[in-house]
């Protein structure tokens, strides 16, 4: 990359200064039944960056709403540069440099890359209309500064995850942030992605941006962070440098006990194959194929592995195997059985069973009752009906029983679903599914967003599950999950199956490179442009 | 295939082909067409200021209505304390004027309810606009059975343009279009027109569209959805109000009981239509509204030849029937149009939904 | 106790709604005072909603008599009889018109088209009676009456099969369908299907499929269909698998497809259903009536509005509202007479009640909570589909 004189985005701040960039002493926030925030004390300092590591609902984000002005803290200071300031709003952050980058993205997808980063920012050519020419020229600068072009009249809508995230940071840096909060900003991003944006983060440190970097994900934040502070149900808990910890001591501190990370996945004894699919070609609503010949088989007592980059094609292969979406061509047999192209009640007759990756879309009504739902793909068999009516006794003792085998903590079988935390309503799906007769079980995220304990619990299910001799394809985007429970691992690029490989052996560096590139290994890193952090933003 | 049921079907295709371009260009048809488009034309640009900013208003029907009965109750009222001569403009009178401008602020008044029930009690949208619709033509038609207005202030004029310029060839056209009506018609052009760059090229129009399409976002960046959704509901209700004025006040000299015909829906469906665009909603309106021109030229001045004929020979034989069909037709071209169109429609993301803010309870 | 406590949880904002709507009407009233006394009449809602009572029930609470109004609650039953009579023939084709809302709400489907159906419905009875007058009562009464919940059942096909496979939203084509039903029939009745002799255009007398009166002047037939076809479908609804994929739908698309519902089938069938209800009401108004007349001027349809909104879209809630509602409209003559005011005002009170229905976070909130919310599974979804295109 050549380097031109920089317009400086902020000067680089001397070592002398001692101030912390941002500090926030003892934030105190509660909502009705729960503290979010107990007392917390944080010191980011200018160039730093800083990684506050916690589970699910540990109470990161809301710490992180407060400083954002989502949110204002019941007591405690925040202290920038040392002055106390109070702040009233989102906006009050931005024009006091504070940015956010959030977990879901939030980009207009039908809108451009410039409209959607001068959106609450805009540059003016008078007072009604907007400045194009002005706004494009800053942000391909801001860009090429960073070690990217991009062109800012793409719609957001079809650019990649890891391209979305980049227009965010520029989002964060158009508005001239000095301290910038990323929350989870891996989580949908591939091994190499996330080396990528690493190294842009490492130059925005090295410029004098502060950086808070929100995650549960062990290694990635000893990879990044300068610091780290853990917080645990709303308190911190600790604050370490990453060469003085490792992730057992900090998983220790995440949840306050030892955690078994890795659950016992024992001996697969695999049969004959009960799910067979070959060269499926399925396209996507705009009629693009998407899958493009996928061949595999799943055999009995045997969890397959489908790793990949979302929006590979794994989701309308996943449709396609449900029933939800017609392949334009190819086979899938299920027990011997043709089932190319049936729908989802044929399928779940012939024994196949499904935990969607999308659970209020799919999985649950969650204006019904629970035991309505524990009965949604099933509510038309006896004896949940009889004759004519539905049988709401047998439904009822059906759900008791449901209660108690799958531990789901709900005051009734009457209650919404609603009323139910993440993860009582995953273990809901999962009773509801796992206790058929199956021959075949397709899970497609089955524990995006829970916490640690229903994470175990519904691992511990697969396994014994898989025991029994389920036939079981596991499609997750979270790579540790796809490692830990699959015994064999298929790999999913463009569409297609680009490797096919034994889960317990399976590395995540080869695994992540296949996922990113479609190949085992990456032609040498050449000096001159055109490798590193660069490329351009090429939409799809 | 040419001869249907004795019919020479492709004959008279050709027929009303040439009649139908004839009309267009040679008699008062396109003038017509945009005077009749007007109120859908309206009520779309209110439909398309709601909707892009989030909120499903079927209640444009209502809001019409009530702005109708409001502008001529007022027109009547201040003809009879002060009659007038008419003025140069449009041959507006003081009464005319009051009347308008009660219309627009009955539609803004209407639009301030549907605005509160949308997005601070967060009802159901739908609901909502039903409500406003049935209590609009309760409420007015109550009133007028009340009242009784029996005066009238009459209508405004409209432009005369001397013949030698309407009798050029392609701009006479034109002017003979846009420029032979009232002054609410006249203004619908400049009113699409000006929707249209404001909403693609201004701050307003960016802010607008982010609101509509993922308001969580505006939201994180400072801008205030609320107060966003608030105005150009509002402000939309403006646009329903002079189509109510419209109806009363230049294109009726009077007020019937629910006079706006189910004319709100259609202007719904021109904004699905148009793709939630002023400019392709006005497109709409005229396509939805050449149906029901077309059918005032065909009784008025039936086509000449077989097929003129034939048309004669039907309104004989069953004249309510010949009537009530061209009533009915631009009911039915809206219904095979949205039949046609609407799945490749895709409307604001965010329409319908309340937005509640992060952290509120 | 429990029991009272479910129910006035339920009942609570549909109650205050009517109420708060009475209220806001007797401010209109005494408004009205002006025009039709040139004085202000403070009292004048007392008589307006005294007679309308008395004209739906047959009580009477004030005696108002040479202009002193004096308290004096009495009872004829005879007059009672005819009163009750007036009100449950008015409520019978409302439960029905209501039903057609009510069930569609189930689905997540807003039918406003009532007003089309209803008009198809009493336009093919009124046909096919006028067809089989001559034949056995029994014969002739259920023949007529099939034939227009058919003629509803496929006018409200016509939506749901164009929601499910085009998209195109029910309440745009609803109405679009009511306006095309109103000219068209208009025609045909003028044209086509006119009687010679009568001095307006009407159908045939429809003879022997005229509604059978079983009490009173005016107590036909129609009311026991009614009361029947609502146990049935809270049966429908709430207790058979078919009733379950209606509200799963209605509640979640995609969780209906991915439970193996076929989400089209299930709205153009729910959508027929709707039809067929309001095609059964419009058949019992014209065999009660005797022939179709060339301009039905009907307002049940949009009446069964306000029946399935107040009813909460619940078969009994609905009976309840079309008693309500029909008792208002029973004794709108009454009122008419005795107050002097126009009768449209029974549309404006029911206006504002459905006003206050829908504020009714509002309502809640005055009631610090203690009533239920209006279960959002179901009417949620009917604005939610107004953005979707794909089924």
């Amino acid at each position: 990359m050549t380097e031109s004189v920089p317009e400086s985005v902020t000067a680089p701040v001397p070592e002398s200064v001692t101030a912390p960039a941002l500090e926030m002493r003892g934030i105190t926030k509660s909502y009705p039944g729960v503290v979010a925030n107990n007392g917390i004390d944080l010191q980011v300092r200018p160039g730093e960056i800083h990684a506050l590591l916690g589970e699910n609902g540990a109470g990161k984000s809301t710490l992180m709403n407060i400083l954002y002005g989502l949110a204002t803290p019941d007591s405690g200071e925040i202290l920038l540069d040392g002055t106390p300031v109070a702040i009233k709003g989102p906006s009050d952050a931005i024009a006091r440099g504070i940015s956010m980058v959030h977990q879901h993205f939030m980009l207009v997808p039908v809108l451009s890359v410039a409209e959607n980063i001068l959106l609450g920012a805009e540059t003016m050519a008078n007072p009604i209309f907007l400045d194009r020419e002005e706004a494009h020229r800053r942000i391909v600068e801001l860009g090429t500064r960073f070690g990217f072009d991009i062109d800012p009249d793409v719609k957001v809508g079809s650019l990649s995850v890891g391209w979305q995230q980049r227009v965010e940071i520029l989002k964060a840096l158009y508005r001239q942030a000095r301290i910038l909060v990323l929350d989870e900003p891996t989580a949908v991003l591939t091994p190499q992605e996330t080396k990528e944006i690493f190294a842009v983060l490492r130059r925005l440190a090295d410029e004098g941006h502060s950086i808070i970097f929100i995650s549960h994900k062990l290694y990635e934040v000893l990879e990044i962070a300068d610091r780290i502070t853990v917080i645990r149900r709303g308190k911190v808990v600790g604050s370490r440098i990453p060469s003085e910890t490792d992730e057992d001591d900090l998983a220790a501190l995440m949840v306050g006990r030892n955690v078994q990370l890795v659950v016992d996945r024992g001996e697969s004894h695999p049969g004959e194959p009960a799910l067979i699919v070959s060269d499926l070609r399925v396209a996507d609503d705009r009629g693009h194929e998407v899958v493009n010949g996928m061949s595999f088989e799943v055999r009995k007592g045997e969890i397959l592995g489908v790793a990949g980059v979302a929006g590979n094609g794994q989701e309308e292969l996943v449709e396609a195997l449900t029933g939800l979406r017609r392949p334009t061509s190819g086979a899938v047999s299920l027990t011997g059985h043709d089932v190319t192209g049936s729908g989802p009640r044929e399928l779940q007759r012939r024994g196949m069973s499904f935990v969607p990756g999308d659970r209020h879309r799919f999985g649950l009504v969650l204006s019904f009752p629970l035991a309505d739902n524990l009965v949604l793909t099933q509510y038309d068999e006896a004896p949940f009906t009889r004759g004519f009516l539905r049988n709401d006794d047998a439904i009822a003792e059906w759900a008791k029983r449901a209660i108690a085998e799958y531990d789901i903590r709900t005051p009734s079988a009457t209650v919404p679903a609603s009323t139910l935390s993440g993860g009582n309503q995953q273990k809901a799906i999962v009773a509801r599914e796992f206790s058929r007769k199956l021959s075949a079980l397709v899970l497609d995220q089955p524990t995006r967003g829970l916490d640690v304990g229903s994470i175990e619990f519904i691992h511990r299910q697969v396994i014994a599950k898989r025991d029994e001799g389920a036939a079981i394809l596991l499609v997750s985007a979270e790579l540790d999950e796809v490692l830990e429970l699959s015994d064999r691992i298929a790999v999913v690029y463009r569409g297609e199956i680009v490797a096919l490989v034994d889960g317990p052996t399976a590395e995540r560096e080869e695994i992540g490179l296949l996922m990113a590139a479609g190949r085992r290994s990456i032609p040498p890193v050449e000096t001159e442009a055109g490798a590193g952090a660069g490329g351009s933003a090429v939409p799809g | 295939m040419e001869v249907l049921f004795g019919l020479p079907v492709l004959g008279f295709v050709f027929q009303f082909l040439a009649y139908l371009v004839d009309a267009i260009f040679t008699t008062n048809l396109s003038a017509q067409t945009l005077q009749l488009a007007t109120p859908i034309a309206l009520g779309a640009l209110c439909g398309v200021m709601n909707e892009r900013s989030g909120i499903v208003n079927i209640g444009i029907e209502g809001m019409m209505l009530t702005a109708a009965f409001v502008g001529f109750m007022a027109a009547v009222v201040v003809n009879e304390a002060m009659p007038a001569d008419r003025g140069p403009f449009f041959g507006a009178t003081p009464a005319l004027i009051v009347g308008v401008l009660a219309a627009v602020g009955a539609g803004m008044l209407v639009s301030l309810l549907h605005a509160w029930l949308s997005i601070s009690v967060r009802a159901d949208q739908i609901i909502s606009g039903t409500v406003i619709n049935i209590t609009a033509l309760g409420l007015t038609g109550y009133l007028n059975r009340l009242i009784k207005p029996s005066g009238s202030a009459g209508t405004f004029d409209t432009i005369q343009l001397p013949a030698q310029i309407l009798d050029l060839p392609l701009v006479g056209w034109i002017l003979r279009m846009f420029l032979s009506s009232g002054p609410i018609t006249t203004s619908v052009i400049i009113f699409v027109i000006v929707l249209q760059i404001m909403l693609f090229r201004s701050r307003w129009g960016l802010r607008t569209r982010a609101v509509g399409e993922h308001p969580r976002a505006a939201d994180t960046v400072g801008i205030d959805v609320i107060r966003v959704r608030y105005r150009n509901v509002i402000l939309g209700g403006v646009f329903a109000g002079l189509a109510g004025a419209w109806l009363t006040l230049e294109f009726n000299a009077s007020f019937q009981n629910g006079m706006s015909a189910n004319r709100g829906f259609i202007a719904l469906a021109a904004v699905i239509f148009g793709r939630w665009t002023p400019i392709g909603a006005f497109g709409g309106a005229l396509l939805f509204m050449v149906s029901e021109a077309l059918g005032i030229a065909i009784r008025s001045n039936p086509p000449p030849g077989d097929l003129g004929v034939f048309l004669s020979g039907i309104q004989a034989s069953y004249p309510s029937l010949y009537n009530n069909f061209f009533g009915a037709l631009p009911y039915l071209l809206t219904l095979i149009v949205l039949a046609g169109v609407v799945g490749r429609s895709i409307p604001p993301a965010a329409v319908g939904q309340p937005y509640v803010k992060e952290g509120a309870t | 106790m429990r029991l009272l406590r479910r129910i006035w949880a339920l009942a609570a904002v549909p109650t205050v709604s009517i109420l708060l709507a009475l209220l806001l009407g007797s401010l209109l009233i005494i408004a009205s005072s002006l025009a039709t006394e040139k004085a202000l009449n403070p009292l004048l809602p007392l008589v307006a909603y005294e007679s309308l009572l008395q004209g739906a029930t047959g009580l009477s609470f004030i005696d108002v008599t040479g202009g002193v109004i004096s308290f004096a609650p009495s009872i004829n039953p005879e007059q009672a009889g005819r009163a009750l009579t007036n009100t449950l023939a008015a409520a019978a084709p409302l439960v029905l018109t209501g039903l057609a809302v009510g069930v569609g709400f189930k689905a997540g489907l807003f039918n406003i088209g009532g007003t089309g159906q209803v008009l198809v419905g009493g336009f093919v009875a009124g046909l096919v009676g006028g067809m089989v007058a001559q034949q056995p009562v029994p014969i002739a009464v259920t023949i007529a009456i099939l034939a227009g919940a058919l003629g509803g059942a496929i006018y409200g096909f016509i939506p749901g099969a164009l929601k499910a496979f085009t998209g195109a939203h029910e309440v745009v084509s609803t109405i679009m369908l009511n306006s095309l039903a109103s000219f068209v029939i208009v025609g045909l009745v003028n044209d086509i299907f006119k009687i010679v002799g009568p001095s307006f255009a009407r159908t045939a007398d429809v003879g022997n499929a005229a509604m059978p009166i079983v009490f009173g002047r005016n107590g036909n037939l129609g009311i026991f269909i009614v009361l029947a076809l609502v146990g049935l479908t809270y049966v429908l609804i709430y207790r058979t698998p078919l009733g379950f994929e209606i509200r799963t739908v209605g509640a979640n698309p995609s969780a209906a497809r991915y439970a193996g519902m076929s989400p089209r089938r299930l709205i153009v069938l729910t959508m027929s259903l709707c039809g067929m209800f309001a095609g059964l009401a419009g058949a019992f108004e014209i065999l009660s009536l005797g022939y179709y007349p060339a301009v039905f001027g009907t307002t049940i349809g949009f009446g069964g509005i306000t029946v399935a909104l107040l009813g909460r879209a619940h078969p009994v809630g609905i009976l309840l509202a079309a008693l309500l509602l029909g008792a208002m409209r029973a004794g709108a003559p009454s009122m008419q007479i005795t107050a002097k005011i126009p009768i449209e005002i029974i549309d404006v009170i029911q206006g504002l009640i459905l006003l206050f229905l829908a504020a009714e976070a509002v309502i809640r909130r005055l009631m610090r909570g203690r009533a239920a919310p209006v279960t959002p599974g179901e009417l949620g979804t009917v604005s939610k589909s107004y953005g979707e295109t794909t089924v």
